[in-house]
């Protein structure tokens, strides 16, 4: 029997319109309770209208939604347990950092020693008492996640965290995301940049123009796709050849640098290891690859650029 | 709504935005006042508009809160660009969102952050005032104006009763800036179109139809510092700005409340 997951956040038919524009139409997904959850979708997909309605900021058009279990009609019953950054970090220039999460603190009634913490946490202790107008743009990133992490969340949205982080900075961030997932936070995080994500999502919400193409376990997603055999003579001058006869075998295949892509299912490894044999030609590799969440994302949304 | 309060004087005591004001309002009180004494025999006039203040009539109760009289619309303009700024740049620095998703009762934030602000005006309004009054004692024996009625209770009644005007018309014109900095969400356009109405457009607009001067609400601030006037009752005044005050405050505060944080 599969395990019940309790639920972070819900979404049922959940629209946002703008004039005649639907920014998001008829969205549904969940994320479960305890998980790291990717939102990706091209720009102006949808993703930051559906954050800020979960947020409360703005109101939807239609449909409903949980946080944490509250309905968001009244985010005041769970944002004291939700820590978000939404589209970058915004700050009072001519505060310091550490007086800047001290508004925030005393906003949302959070101990003022955490703010130290928190600098601590996000490398920022050294510079914490400088004005945010003098952080580079990984800093000011820093201390967004910083006061997304005051209220010490039940649930973490962040939106684009690692943008304008280098890579040790993106290193980091994925450190604490996994750090806060083990302790049992939720994070709901979107980003652009698919490969950091596949790497620490569990789940995954994909939208294309204002619709949720998918909603479910990475794993899921990936495993749907069509893996792709690639194998490589040992000599180049075989590649045509073995080419002509995999064709000739019924074989969809594509030359790419040097190698033969075949898309097969991987227990025709065998049959093809076999027919380069009885064809006299030596395999120097191959393998079974699966569809990054890149390739699939593209697939999906048709956005190829 | 207290933790709206403490985190909003955070950023309003800050150094730049505090000693800036207390320098401009120092400043202006220390101007004005100074005017009074330092020009006592000028056939130019030493009071508002060319006006000539002897030193007998300094030398009554009223001499001690001249000076403090004269500088409480500039007080206002002051006010009416501090709340405006503090009010538009949440929405210009992107910074509304934190606030309300830390505080979602967006009327908590909202009466939260008047409350704040109130408390910066009346900071305000008491050095300007303190500042005034120890300008004037200092600079009474070069001016040959005497002193002894400015400690009487009288004097001290004077006192109360103008501060109290020039912090209600203060915060007339403080809770103007608010309303357009809700409306323009912009620290530029609500400052401008705030300073620009209040100093120029009622001016022109008074001089052009004389009878507009009774219902336009910077005369009526201002007429509310100034503890009225012939032509303007204190009651009047009263009465007009919280009229225009709780209609243009209502409405910014629905629109407030239902409008999208889209930015």
């Amino acid at each position: 029997m599969e395990k019940i997951e309790k639920i972070a956040i819900s979404a049922s038919d959940l629209t946002k319109i703008y004039g005649e524009r639907a920014a998001l139409s008829h969205g549904n997904f969940i994320v479960p309770e305890g998980s790291i959850c990717g939102f990706v979708g091209p720009n102006g997909s949808g993703k930051t209208t559906t954050i800020r309605m979960l947020l409360g900021l703005i109101e939807p058009s239609g449909g409903t939604a949980t946080v944490l279990g509250e309905s968001i009609s009244h985010p005041e019953k769970y944002l004291p347990y939700v820590g978000a950054m939404i589209e970058g970090p915004a700050f009072y220039p001519a505060l310091s950092g550490r007086e800047n999460l001290k508004v925030l603190a005393e906003l949302g009634g959070f101990p003022l020693s955490r703010v130290d913490q928190l600098l601590e946490k996000v490398d920022l202790a050294d510079r914490g008492g400088s004005k945010f107008k003098t952080y580079s743009l990984g800093m000011k990133q820093r201390l967004g996640i910083a006061a997304a992490l005051l209220p010490n969340p039940k649930l973490l949205i962040l939106d684009e965290p690692t943008n304008g982080l280098d890579p040790s900075g993106i290193q980091e961030v994925r450190g604490i995301i996994r750090e806060l997932a083990d302790s049992g936070t939720t994070v709901f995080v979107s980003s652009h940049i698919l490969s950091e994500l596949e790497m620490i999502c569990e789940y995954l919400v994909m939208l294309r123009e204002g619709k949720v193409i998918f909603s479910g376990r990475t794993q899921e997603l990936l495993s749907g796709q069509k893996p792709i055999i690639i194998a490589k003579p040992e000599y180049e001058v075989d590649l045509t050849n073995l080419a002509k006869k995999l064709s000739d075998s019924g074989f969809n295949i594509s030359i790419v640098e040097g190698t033969l892509h075949i898309d097969a299912a991987q227990e025709a490894s065998a049959a093809i290891n076999r027919l380069a044999f009885e064809s006299g030609i030596t395999l120097a590799s191959i393998s079974v690859v699966l569809p990054t969440l890149e390739e699939t994302f593209f697939e999906m949304t048709g956005d190829n650029k | 709504m207290i933790r709206v309060v403490i985190a909003e004087l955070r950023k309003l005591r800050r150094p730049t935005l505090l000693l800036g004001t207390i320098a401009t309002v120092g400043g202006l009180s220390a101007l004005f006042t100074s005017i009074i004494f330092l020009m006592i025999d000028s056939e130019n006039g030493n009071g508002e508009r060319g006006e000539r203040i002897s030193p007998a009539e300094l030398s009554n109760s009223m001499g001690l809160v001249y000076g403090f009289k004269l500088v409480g619309v500039f007080l206002g303009i002051v006010a009416l660009c501090i709340f405006a700024s503090q009010t538009a740049q949440e929405y210009s620095l992107g910074t509304l969102r934190n606030l309300l998703v830390r505080q979602p009762s967006r009327m908590k934030l909202l009466a939260g952050k008047f409350i704040a602000m109130k408390l910066f005006a009346l900071v305000m309004v008491l050095f300007a005032g303190a500042l005034s009054v120890a300008i004037s004692f200092a600079l009474a024996g070069r001016a040959k104006v005497d002193t002894s009625s400015w400690s009487s209770s009288g004097a001290m009644q004077l006192l109360f009763e103008n501060t109290l005007n020039i912090f209600i018309s203060t915060l007339c014109f403080g809770a103007f800036g608010m309303i357009l900095g809700l409306l323009l969400r912009s620290p530029i356009s609500a400052i401008a179109v705030g300073v620009l109405w209040s100093l120029i457009l009622e001016n022109i607009l008074g001089a052009l139809i004389k009878s507009t001067a009774k219902w336009l609400p910077g005369a009526n601030f201002q007429n509310i510092g100034a503890g009225g006037n012939l032509d303007l009752s204190y009651k009047h005044s009263l009465a007009i700005s919280a009229l225009y005050l709780i209609i243009s405050g209502g409405l910014a505060a629905v629109l407030f409340k239902r409008r999208d944080v889209a930015n």
